[in-house]
């Protein structure tokens, strides 16, 4: 083993004993200033989940997070410089703690999380406007190709996530009520928030991020939500710019 | 800068500050002796949204230097090259005045730890640092800046001293230094030296850019409080006392306050810039 790799060892490892070959002031044995290391990368990928979950955060409380954080950090350190993108699998390992077993819906908090954050991020774009979309005839509407913007996320959950969100988010909003919910993150500038989606508005969006004519994801839709309310669904997307342009029509 | 030219082709011998985005309007409307800022590279990697567009906003009025933190040029893996193209790639598009990164490593295997780790000063440790500059400087096609550590421990395997290494570093790779004031000072005290004779020691030719910070004693468990590097509070006396001291050898530099956690207003921020003004004026 290498000095370096002694040294990352016992890192993320509270159970391993300290490297040897460490000394402190005037050549004494460095004894625990080894610590000061163990707690800047744990301490310092907390922070980071706490910056990177707020959703998640506020749902358990900085203690409950707290207690849960220092077991993802050891088992999930970073893969990238670019911590940004830290915490993609934080999800998966909520599902899989079996204190949280009633709390099912947290796992997609994270993932509206992470959502939230890939917006902030993603590439700019001008939004296709609604006039230039009004100048069509409604049958060359319906033969268009709406390109979402690439800060638009799309979320499906079987849990209330836009409720939940703005629960927790926002001042004086209702409790949320059991249902299943599609969220549509859109970013008009450069602050990304969620949006929720009339019910069937998850099927059609997917359809059109797909390449879906605006006339075949509106079929994929009614097949699946008869009172489907397109123009409900395209208002919304229209108002908050989630696409960037067309394609045909 | 997207029109392709820099407006700042150096950083000037002047205070500059970390950059924090809530500082963006105050940093324009009321910079006081600020001329330039400092960015954490990997903050900067996304693909557009706001970061991207204050630095674009900011570049107009302030020089810029482009600080990494994620390189691990001390690594024992050869450097991440998708990590060397984005840091080219941002350095072709912001054209910074200055580019540094630190003695550090941070990177193990497919780990990054999100911390600046200790490396020992042996001659296996300088040419693999050495070999890793000159990667970095012919990749982004710039000299870089390299930062000494905050030291809490030493290695028993060291054969050179700090400032001996770093001396060697500029003399193999042309390598520039970036001299981070607050970081000799918590060394020093950790491993019991003088900050004095570590200043006194240092290849100053090679500087172009100086650092100040805040950092916080820890007491507990040790007989001496060791100091931590915090960057979370204002800078101490002695350390600018110790900064214009260095600037005695160094002539003037390019001066920045680093405060990244608990991050002040901007008023308080600009204060510790106009002190560092009145140091470099002194």
């Amino acid at each position: 083993m290498t000095t370096l790799q002694r040294f990352r060892t016992p890192l993320l490892d509270p159970t391993q004993d300290r490297p040897e070959g460490l000394r402190g002031a005037a050549g004494a044995p460095a004894d625990t200033r080894y610590d000061v290391y163990r707690n800047n990368v744990t301490h310092s990928l907390i922070a980071a989940l706490h910056s990177a979950f707020p959703l998640v955060l506020k749902v358990l409380g900085t203690q409950n997070f707290d207690r849960l954080a220092p077991a993802y950090v050891r088992a999930h350190p970073p893969t990238s410089p670019l911590m940004m993108h830290y915490g993609a699998d934080f999800p998966d390992f909520l599902a899989a703690q079996p204190q949280l077993s009633k709390m099912g819906y947290l796992p997609d908090c994270a993932r509206l999380d992470l959502a939230l954050r890939r917006s902030y991020h993603a590439a700019d774009s001008a939004p296709f406007d609604l006039e230039t979309f009004q100048q069509l005839t409604p049958e060359e509407m319906m033969q268009t190709q709406l390109i979402p913007a690439p800060a638009t996320v799309l979320l499906r959950s079987s849990w209330p996530l836009f409720d939940i969100w703005r629960f927790n988010m926002q001042a004086d909003a209702p409790k949320p009520q059991m249902q299943a919910q599609d969220v549509l993150i859109t970013r008009p500038e450069f602050d990304p928030a969620p949006h929720l989606l009339p019910p069937g508005g998850g099927d059609w969006f997917a359809a059109l991020a797909e390449g879906a004519t605006l006339d075949q994801a509106h079929d994929t839709a009614l097949a699946l939500v008869p009172d489907f309310d397109l123009g409900a669904a395209l208002g919304l997307c229209f108002a908050t710019g989630a696409f960037r342009a067309k394609n045909g029509g | 800068m997207p029109d392709g030219t820099a407006r700042f082709a150096t950083l000037p011998a002047s205070p500059g500050v970390g950059y924090k985005p809530q500082h963006f309007k105050d940093l324009q409307d009321d910079p006081g002796p600020v001329q330039w800022i400092e960015i954490h590279a990997e903050n900067y990697m996304g693909d557009g949204g706001r970061p991207l567009a204050q630095l674009r906003a900011l570049s107009e009025k302030f020089a810029l230097s482009v600080h990494g933190v994620g390189l691990s040029i001390g690594g024992e893996m050869p450097l991440d090259r998708d990590h060397l193209a984005r840091l080219k790639k941002l350095c072709d598009w912001a054209k910074p005045a200055s580019f540094s990164e630190h003695l550090a490593w941070s990177t193990h295997e497919s780990e990054f730890l999100n911390d600046l780790l200790p490396l020992p000063y042996t001659e296996s440790t300088l040419s693999r640092v050495a070999d890793h500059i000159s990667q970095v400087q012919d990749t982004i096609g710039r000299q870089m800046l390299l930062e000494n550590p905050s030291s809490y421990l030493a290695f028993d395997e060291s054969t050179l001293s700090e400032t001996d290494f770093l001396a060697e570093l500029t003399h193999r790779t042309s390598c520039g230094l970036l001299l981070d004031v607050n970081n000799v000072f918590i060394s020093a005290q950790n491993l019991g030296l003088a900050p004095r004779d570590y200043i006194d020691a240092y290849p100053v030719d090679a500087v172009g850019e100086l650092h100040v910070g805040g950092h916080e004693e820890d007491s507990v468990g040790f007989n001496q409080p060791l100091l931590i590097d915090s960057h979370s509070r204002p800078v101490v006396d002695p350390v600018w006392d110790l900064l214009a001291y260095t600037l005695d050898r160094t002539g003037p530099k390019p001066v920045l306050v680093e405060w990244d956690n608990d991050v002040p207003d901007w008023p308080t921020l600009r204060t510790e810039a106009e002190r560092a003004a009145d140091v470099l004026t002194r």
